[in-house]
């Protein structure tokens, strides 16, 4: 009964994330395949500039990403794409198998979340398109690569304990 | 002239390492203005812990400083709120006490013996020292002339506003909190100029330091989700915003959730959810910015612009409809009274009736920010002039918190912050387009170099009018004199409205000398040498802290008002007749009633004032058997001499109160020096309770509950037995029909 009743009391709890969740699943879509709401969203103003269907501008979305990316970015994209995964796995376990130890289940998903946005930081930072430089190495690279460390060292703590 | 020794100090390399040595003793300077300028109360009194709330924070420390941290933080209070207790670990807010342990600690370590309440006491004062030299680094971020953080750090350490919460003696969460607030706030803008995950981490850090030391910490929660959000209308997404943003939020949350009173908070209060959709919203605006970078369309800005507002429609739409559909905490009632200013008064009286609850009168603005409040819009202002991202932050929290402060007494010191920084822009801006006008010998031509930074000013005022050496004086010795009369108002202001620690009360002897009244140390540590250490003590709730801090004594309610129900059998127990009151002050084991009577001395702030209160409070529990309007006379009047109603006569407070008050006055006829009434020659009589203790001045005074009668009378026979009258007679008073309680 008092399981039953957490259970009952802490369903629906998960339901405030949704907009995390979508959000960044789209995000990824630039990392992973493009997916149709990413290539929906763009085509709007596209189709009236060039006269082409929605699959050909995510088509080509998709080849100048992987033309234009390089290496150690697409490293990057890649272990974001395995975080969102590895986020929407848990977030499916709590919706479908119930949240019962929720400390543990936050902190899990936080994680994801987290290394996520910590990993898009260090993206953008190091990334040759925002930043000209296309060396990693320099100076404000590895201030960057010294930040994401001391960032997921804090977040990982908080997580740990967090967890029970 | 030019080559004068001053010029050489003043300029080049030299000049800098004199300029920042300058900078750090005026700072230092600064900080112990601050300081000092809080220890009134230490001087004129002692060093001792003031008001109500401070009291429990006291004991909370001790606690933790004498059983270490991990059975602090499962502590169970069985002394307060008997007979249910108190998981006063897990419904606090540690940081306060969690510093000054550790402040402890580390001065044991370096072998200074100190005693904790003294750590506790000038804990504020220390803190405060600290907030200055967080504002003068937030205020150096706002602006690019170096006058303008020394300023706001001066303003800071003095100004009422915080003064008011922060003297020594005065060991609350504000004490630390504000420092916290003007940090976090400093490195968020730090972290959004700079766009760098470590100063987005620092301010997730003390963010939740800050989160651990006040509930205030919503207001950030809020600030910066805004700030950002109108940063994205404005067009003015970066990959800065986005990683200081993200960064803050993600750690940040994960910080606050740590803290067991905030717990689950973050993502299931209404509260919190700004924040979340903030930081869906960023993913989605950095998504599009990326994609953007493949798409060579110029329809971008309008497509994110619909993005935005498409998602955050849905969002908005997602959390009314999850709120009203229960699964997130609707917003809590102390957040409805900050939109709603009668909205408490109607349904949260125990909200209501908390002093620093009321909204603001009109005069506290000047009274505690002076000069510095009409300074504040010409600030404002300046922000507008040139609108960085950071000066967008002080106009949103401008606004914000002159709202705040406009509704709620106590939020004044949220609003007190940003009142420095614009006041001390605007100023900054008016010495240095004046003073600094014209140090060389040629006064136009220099004038015209330096004022060119100002190009406002310059090309408004013809340069003969500003750097004429009449206008120089006059604006310069007016702002002089300001400054003069800022200073002269604060320490009148800091002496005289917030030094006092209402703990011990002091008048003056009409030759002057002081006269110190301590009642109610006198009256507490009565309680602690002559009751049981198990004596329950019933009291309004205002006292609740106190006698747990000084008599040692467990209380029915304190001043954390979590349970308006035990509050209002309290508030019952008061207000109602003798015959219903004993029932349940036997049901709850109560030993000592304890009142504050102010009449002999003139003290207003006694209970008969709050007695309305108390009532109210009854009354949203029990509406048929307490009524607001029975303690009114017919003619709407609340008063206590011979008109009042019997109803309020023979409540169990009035009872207490005015019991055998007469005596005082022999002869003559008694008069309660508050209220100004003169009243009834016969006093009332108790018959339930007797009298234990009375302080010297009447404040506070003592009650005993009797125990059963041994010869199964009740208790109004009892007493009329002894008296001498009939049984006959006695049993024509009111006959009461349940007194028993077994």
């Amino acid at each position: 009964m008092p399981a039953k009743r957490t259970a009952a009391a802490a369903g629906p709890v998960p339901a405030p994330s949704p907009p995390t969740i979508p959000s960044s699943s789209t995000t990824t879509a630039a990392a992973a395949p493009a997916s149709s709401s990413s290539s929906s969203l763009s085509s709007g103003p596209k189709t009236l500039t060039t006269n082409s269907s929605v699959l050909d501008i995510a088509h080509t979305v998709w080849q100048q990403y992987l033309a234009t990316t390089p290496q150690r970015t697409l490293l990057l994209d890649a272990f974001m794409g395995f975080l969102v995964l590895v986020g929407g796995v848990q977030f499916l376990y709590c919706v479908l198998a119930g949240n019962y130890p929720f400390n543990a289940f936050l902190s899990g998903f936080s994680a994801a979340v987290g290394q996520f946005v910590l990993t898009a930081s260090l993206r953008m930072q190091t990334s040759p398109s925002s930043a000209a430089a296309a060396a990693v190495l320099t100076p404000s690279g590895i201030r960057a690569f010294a930040d994401y460390i001391f960032g997921s060292l804090i977040l990982h703590f908080f997580c740990i304990n967090f967890i029970n | 002239m030019a080559e004068s020794p001053l010029n050489v100090l003043l300029k080049g390399n030299t000049g800098r390492n004199t300029r920042g040595l300058l900078r750090i003793i005026i700072l230092g300077t600064i900080a112990a203005a601050a300081v000092s300028s809080r220890l009134f109360s230490v001087i004129r009194f002692e060093s001792i812990i003031h008001e109500f709330d401070p009291w429990f924070n006291f004991r909370a420390t001790k606690y933790l400083v004498q059983h270490g941290f991990y059975s602090f933080w499962d502590w169970f209070d069985d002394r307060t709120w008997h007979p249910l207790g108190r998981v006063t670990g897990g419904t606090l807010y540690p940081g306060l006490m969690v510093t000054s342990g550790v402040i402890y600690h580390i001065l044991r370590f370096l072998t200074i013996p100190v005693d904790i309440r003294n750590i506790c006491v000038l804990l504020a004062p220390g803190f405060s020292g600290l907030t200055a030299l967080a504002m003068y680094f937030l205020t150096c971020e706002m602006s690019t002339s170096p006058s303008a953080g020394l300023l706001a750090a001066a303003f800071m350490g003095i100004v009422p506003g915080y003064i008011s919460r922060s003297v020594a003696g005065s060991y609350d969460n504000e004490a630390i909190a504000i420092f916290l607030l003007v940090f976090t706030f400093f490195l968020w803008i730090k972290a959004v100029k700079n766009g760098s995950i470590m100063w987005g981490a620092l301010t997730a850090l003390f963010y939740g330091y800050m989160v651990s030391a006040w509930g205030g910490y919503v207001f950030i929660t809020n600030l910066i989700p805004l700030h950002v959000f109108v940063l994205l209308c404005m067009g003015r997404y970066s990959s800065r915003i986005y990683i200081s943003y993200t960064t803050w939020y993600a750690l940040g949350t994960l910080a606050s959730m740590q803290i067991p009173f905030v717990g689950f908070l973050p993502i299931r209060n209404s509260d919190h959810m700004s924040a979340l959709g903030i930081f869906g919203l960023l993913q989605l605006v950095a998504f599009a910015d990326f994609v953007r970078g493949f798409i060579p369309g110029k329809h971008f800005q309008r497509l994110l612009t619909t993005m935005i507002i498409v998602v955050f429609g849905a969002a908005f739409v997602g959390l009314v409809v999850l709120t009203v559909s229960g699964v997130i905490a609707p917003w809590s009632g102390r957040f409805y009274s900050l939109w709603d200013t009668g909205y408490a008064k109607i349904h949260i009286p125990i909200i209501a009736s908390v002093s620093e609850h009321q909204p603001t009168a009109w005069p506290a603005f000047f009274f505690d920010l002076n000069f510095l409040i009409w300074l504040f819009p010409a600030g404002v202002y300046m922000c507008f002039r040139d609108l960085k991202d950071e000066h967008v932050f002080v106009i949103i929290y401008s606004v914000l918190a002159s709202y705040f402060a406009g509704v709620m007494v106590r939020l004044m010191l949220t609003l007190t912050p940003i009142v420095c920084v614009a006041a001390a822009l605007a100023l900054s801006t008016i010495l240095d387009t004046y003073v600094l006008a014209s140090p060389g010998p040629n006064p136009k031509a220099k004038a015209v170099e330096d004022t060119s930074s100002e190009p406002l000013r310059s090309a408004r005022k013809p340069d003969v009018g500003v750097t004429s050496y009449l206008s120089k004086l006059v604006v310069t010795s007016s702002a002089i004199i300001y400054l003069l009369l800022f200073v002269a108002h604060c320490t009148w202001v800091t002496s005289n409205a917030y030094s006092s620690p209402s703990v011990v009360l002091a008048s003056r002897m009409p030759d002057g000398s002081q006269h110190i009244i301590d009642d109610y140390r006198e009256a507490y540590y009565w309680l602690r040498q002559n009751t049981p250490h198990n004596a329950k003590v019933m009291s309004w709730w205002d006292y609740g802290y106190q006698i747990g801090g000084m008599a040692d004594r467990p209380t029915l309610v304190d001043n954390n008002t979590w349970n308006n129900t035990h509050i209002a059998t309290v508030g019952k127990a008061m207000s109602s007749r003798e015959e219903v009151s004993y029932p349940i002050l036997r049901q709850h084991d109560v030993d000592y009633v304890l009142v504050v009577f102010g009449g002999l001395l003139g003290y207003s702030g006694d209970d008969i004032n709050k007695f309305l209160w108390m009532v109210r409070i009854a009354e949203g529990i029990w509406p048929d058997e307490v009524k607001e309007r029975d303690f009114f006379t017919a003619r709407g009047e609340y008063r206590v001499d011979d008109q009042a109603t019997p109803t309020m006569r023979n409540s169990l407070m009035y009872k207490m109160s005015y019991y055998n008050y007469h005596t005082m006055f022999q002869g003559g006829q008694a008069v309660d020096r508050v209220r100004g009434a003169k009243l009834p020659a016969e006093g009332p009589q108790l018959s339930t309770l007797e009298e234990a203790f009375t302080s010297e001045n009447w404040i506070i005074r003592i009650y005993k509950v009797k125990d059963l009668d041994n010869l199964n009378r009740d208790h109004s026979n009892a007493v009329a037995f002894d008296r001498g009258h009939k049984r006959k007679r006695a049993t024509k008073k009111k006959g009461p029909r349940v007194l028993r309680t077994e």
